[in-house]
């Protein structure tokens, strides 16, 4: 049951991966990524990280995927149809070495479930035992506050400078030209005048 | 379940790498990008069961940087737009060689 599962979580993800390349409009590409992200946090579920499954859900399908879509609308980009796939020559070398690579990395640990190096680590057993003892959330939190306090602090304080960051990119600076604004409808005058009758 | 696990990363890997090789459009590239991460994402959590609980707190710091470089990154293309009224990278050449 859980190998098909797998096998479908799998599919999915990697078919809505090509769709993100596939598809015309950015909205598009952006939905299929949502797929993609939740078929992975799927996954994750099958390979028993059940809190990082959660926070793929909420963070990244939720929040990050929210934000482009925010940046789509406000550019009004999602009627853009034009087809802007590029081949070219330079890319299709590389693909293939990127290829290559993965290709490698699933040879090199293809069957690497009996090899000596994981079973030295303890293997899933130590993650069963973690888990049973202190559930989904505490057996990741345990680490990340313990060995993993100094990072932790490190990416709190990179967040805050992606804040200011991407505040100090994105605002309109005060010598720029402002967009002339729409002139005013005269609905009090109107209000007025028919007060005034009455 | 690791070598499935490990295949799956790969592919999408490989397709997130096609995708910002491809694709014109700024935010696409951006999404491809995402998608490479999460691909590393996916490998590390099967490394995890064999490994250690290590590999799942790594998880939890590539999706922190994930989302102040997604923060961050769409800033810089909001920016972009502002100048050149475009997101289609092939119009922004002034680093180029």
């Amino acid at each position: 049951m859980v190998e098909f599962l797998f096998i479908v979580f799998a599919v999915v993800a990697v078919g809505s991966a090509a769709g993100v390349v596939l598809a015309r409009s950015p909205v598009g590409s952006l939905l299929f990524m949502v797929a993609s992200l939740a078929s992975v946090a799927a996954l994750y579920v099958l390979l028993e990280a059940h809190f990082l499954a959660a926070i793929q859900v909420m963070v990244y399908a939720g929040a990050i995927m929210v934000l482009f879509l925010f940046v789509i609308m406000l550019l009004n980009l999602g009627h853009d149809y034009r087809r802007d796939l590029r081949l070219t020559l330079t890319a299709l070398p590389l693909f293939a070495l990127t290829g290559g690579i993965a290709a490698l990395l699933i040879l090199r640990f293809r069957g690497a479930e009996q090899a000596p190096i994981y079973r030295f680590f303890g293997g899933g057993d130590a993650i069963d035992a973690a888990l049973a003892e202190q559930g989904a959330v505490g057996a990741i939190a345990h680490p990340l506050f313990t060995d993993y306090l100094v990072p932790f602090e490190i990416t709190g304080i990179l967040l805050l400078v992606a804040i200011v960051g991407a505040m100090a990119l994105a605002k309109r600076h005060v010598d720029d030209p402002v967009p002339a604004p729409a002139p005013p409808a005269e609905p009090l005058a109107a209000l007025d005048a028919s007060a005034e009758e009455g | 379940m690791l070598t499935e696990a490990l295949v799956v990363s790969a592919l999408l890997f490989a397709i997130g790498t096609l995708g910002v090789l491809l694709r014109r459009n700024a935010i696409v590239m951006f999404l491809c990008i995402e998608l490479q991460l999460n691909a590393v994402n996916l490998a590390f959590v099967a490394l995890s069961r064999y490994v250690g609980i290590e590999g799942q707190v790594f998880v939890f710091f590539v999706m922190t940087v994930a989302a102040a470089e997604a923060a961050v990154g769409l800033a810089i293309i909001i920016s972009i737009f502002r100048h050149f009224r475009t997101v289609n990278v092939d119009n922004f050449n002034l680093l180029k060689w």
